[in-house]
């Protein structure tokens, strides 16, 4: 049994079709990549699985074998443990770095485990200990990256969701982030990865899918992908 | 000097009805991103409702049922009449308002017209055209300080505003609730990945809001005791323009806009005739808004409404 699997998914945005039907598995532990250009549908195929869009009808999510469609955007988060780190980072910039880890608990109740959690990402990414009473947005991008990776890591970590965590960060700091999220993932979180940088995705991932307008063209081994003669000339500039 | 702080006096009283309305107005408006023009008419609606709990708690009292010193019952009177208020704000927000929210601004906006006009002509339904008296509940007593006065009342009334105004920032600023309402102001539709249900805050601000609606009603029966279904209307207009002249989402602006406007009006009718008093007030704020066009003490947010 996957971890989430997904079939014949289709989301339209006022009529228009942005995802024609698409089916894919993540199964526990894996780190899976979506690669594809502008407007393919990556964003929008993480929204359905978070609920934040309307998934049509003939849709089928499953997570952990349930029915992901019977759980609201919130019930996603708090009682599934699917996080989401959105595109751009949508940090609450007028609050702290620790407003913003905590507000991510609202639900959770397990106070003993949300302060271990809390010390794990303090000791995973140390800046934000240091800048937990500064507002997020007086933070520079690549510390706003990793307050939105920890904070979404406190909302839940049996799945993470990841739009494009690399824009905008410089080579050496996104290095540093994609050792973090390996270090979580070796710690059980699963990855589902959505990235314009395929080289970069292809070589965090263990598998991967390429989306080109609203469908899944090709899927396999991130390692195969990497040699795939269509997407090197596609996705890797030859 | 007399006169000045004699105004003083009757500014600050003012100036806590208007704060207390416009803080909902304020809420609902930077969380929500709506105007809930029905605002005034709950104002009105929580002094009817407070002024039928006072009269059937003054009522039990004379039966010798239920005898209560008149400061508990003006407690009890404010605590249900802001807990039933805070229901029917509740309600509003389910039926009125949450089928819109996605739905243009401009259709919420009327909806809330409709909704003020349904709460007006739903009280003269009930109550007919008749004027409604609030019981007097405590024993005024005048102090005299260097030729100023100040009633027992008055005091009441700018301690309650200010003290429910303080603890709403409290706990706006120290809750997890509090919390979730200044993350929904900056940027709402990332909330929900918090895994914070938006539509119980989304209640709860309504409650809240409508709630020191029914305080500042209740304030207001005690210093100008006949009540009529349009005083929201006038009330609603004005504290909605402290509200926006406070700043989005800024409960110390709008507490202070609130008393700004009570200022400026008073002082302007101590100077002008009365009959110029709202002319010339409305022209000074609209002065002020014009160099400050975010407010007083407007909070950053978010433009982006989509995820
Ligand atoms: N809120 C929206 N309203 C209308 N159309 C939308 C909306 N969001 C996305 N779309 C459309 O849906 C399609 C897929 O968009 P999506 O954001 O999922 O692409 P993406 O693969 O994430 O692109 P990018 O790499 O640029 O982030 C695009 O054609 C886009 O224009
Ligand atoms: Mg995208």
């Amino acid at each position: 049994m996957s971890l989430l699997a997904v079939e014949n998914l289709s989301v339209s945005y006022d009529r228009i079709r942005a995802l024609h039907g698409i089916s894919f598995t993540v199964e526990e532990g894996e780190i899976v990549c979506i690669i594809g250009a502008n407007g393919a549908g990556k964003s929008t195929t993480l929204r359905a699985v978070s609920r934040l869009v309307k998934a049509e009808p003939g849709s089928r999510l499953r997570f952990a074998d349930k029915d992901l469609l019977a759980y609201g955007p919130d019930r996603v988060v708090s009682e599934l443990g699917i996080s989401h780190v959105p595109e751009g980072r949508r940090l609450f910039e007028n609050l702290t770095v620790l407003e913003n880890l905590r507000l991510a608990t609202f639900a959770r109740r397990d106070t003993e485990r949300i302060e271990a959690d809390l010390r794990r990402m303090f000791r995973l990414f140390p800046r934000l200990e240091e800048r937990r009473n500064q507002k997020a947005g007086t933070m520079s991008g690549g510390e706003q990256q990793m307050l939105a990776v920890a904070r979404a890591y406190m909302s839940g970590r049996r799945l993470m969701l990841l739009d494009e965590p690399s824009m905008g960060l410089a080579p050496l700091l996104m290095m540093s982030l994609f050792d973090a999220l390996r270090e979580l993932n070796a710690e059980g979180t699963t990855i589902l990865l959505v990235e314009q940088n395929a080289r970069l995705a292809l070589q965090f991932a263990r598998r991967g899918y390429v989306m080109e307008n609203g469908r899944l063209v090709l899927a396999g081994e991130a390692r195969g992908l990497l040699e795939n003669p269509e997407v090197r000339r596609a996705y890797l500039g030859g | 000097m007399t006169v000045f702080l004699q105004n003083l006096v009757n500014a600050l009283q003012w100036g806590s009805f208007y704060a207390l309305i416009a803080i909902g107005y304020s809420m609902v408006y930077s969380i929500l991103m709506l105007f809930n023009f029905a605002h005034g008419d709950v104002f009105m609606t929580g002094a009817y409702i407070g002024c039928g709990i006072a009269l059937l708690l003054v009522g039990l009292g004379s039966a010798g049922i239920l005898v209560l010193p008149g400061w508990l019952v003006l407690v009890l009177t404010l605590l249900l009449a802001m807990v039933v208020t805070a229901c029917l704000g509740m309600f509003i927000e389910r039926v009125g308002y949450r089928p819109l929210r996605d739905a243009p601004r401009a259709s919420a906006a009327i909806t809330g017209l409709m909704i003020g006009i349904i709460l007006e002509t739903g009280n003269l339904i009930l109550l007919g055209a008749q004027r409604v008296k609030f019981p007097a509940l405590i024993q005024p007593v005048t102090y005299e300080l260097g030729g100023v006065f100040v009633t027992n009342q008055k005091i009441m009334i700018v301690i309650v505003a200010l003290g429910l105004a303080l603890a709403l920032h409290q706990f706006i600023r120290r809750t997890r609730w509090g919390m979730a309402m200044r993350a929904m102001a900056f940027d709402y539709a990332v909330v929900p990945l918090m895994g914070v249900p938006i539509n119980r805050i989304a209640a709860l601000t309504f409650a809240l809001g409508s709630g020191l609606a029914a305080a500042a009603g209740i304030l207001f029966g005690m210093a100008y005791p006949v009540l009529d279904p349009y005083m929201g209307i006038v009330f609603g207009w004005k504290s909605f323009v402290a509200a926006i002249l406070g700043g989005r989402g800024s409960i110390l602006g709008a507490t202070l806009a609130g008393f700004l406007l009570g200022f400026i009006e008073i002082f302007v009718a101590m100077v002008f005739p009365s009959t110029l008093r709202d002319f010339i007030a409305y022209s000074i704020i609209l002065l002020i808004l014009v160099f400050r066009p975010y407010g007083l003490f407007g909070e950053p947010y978010s433009v982006r409404l989509r995820l």
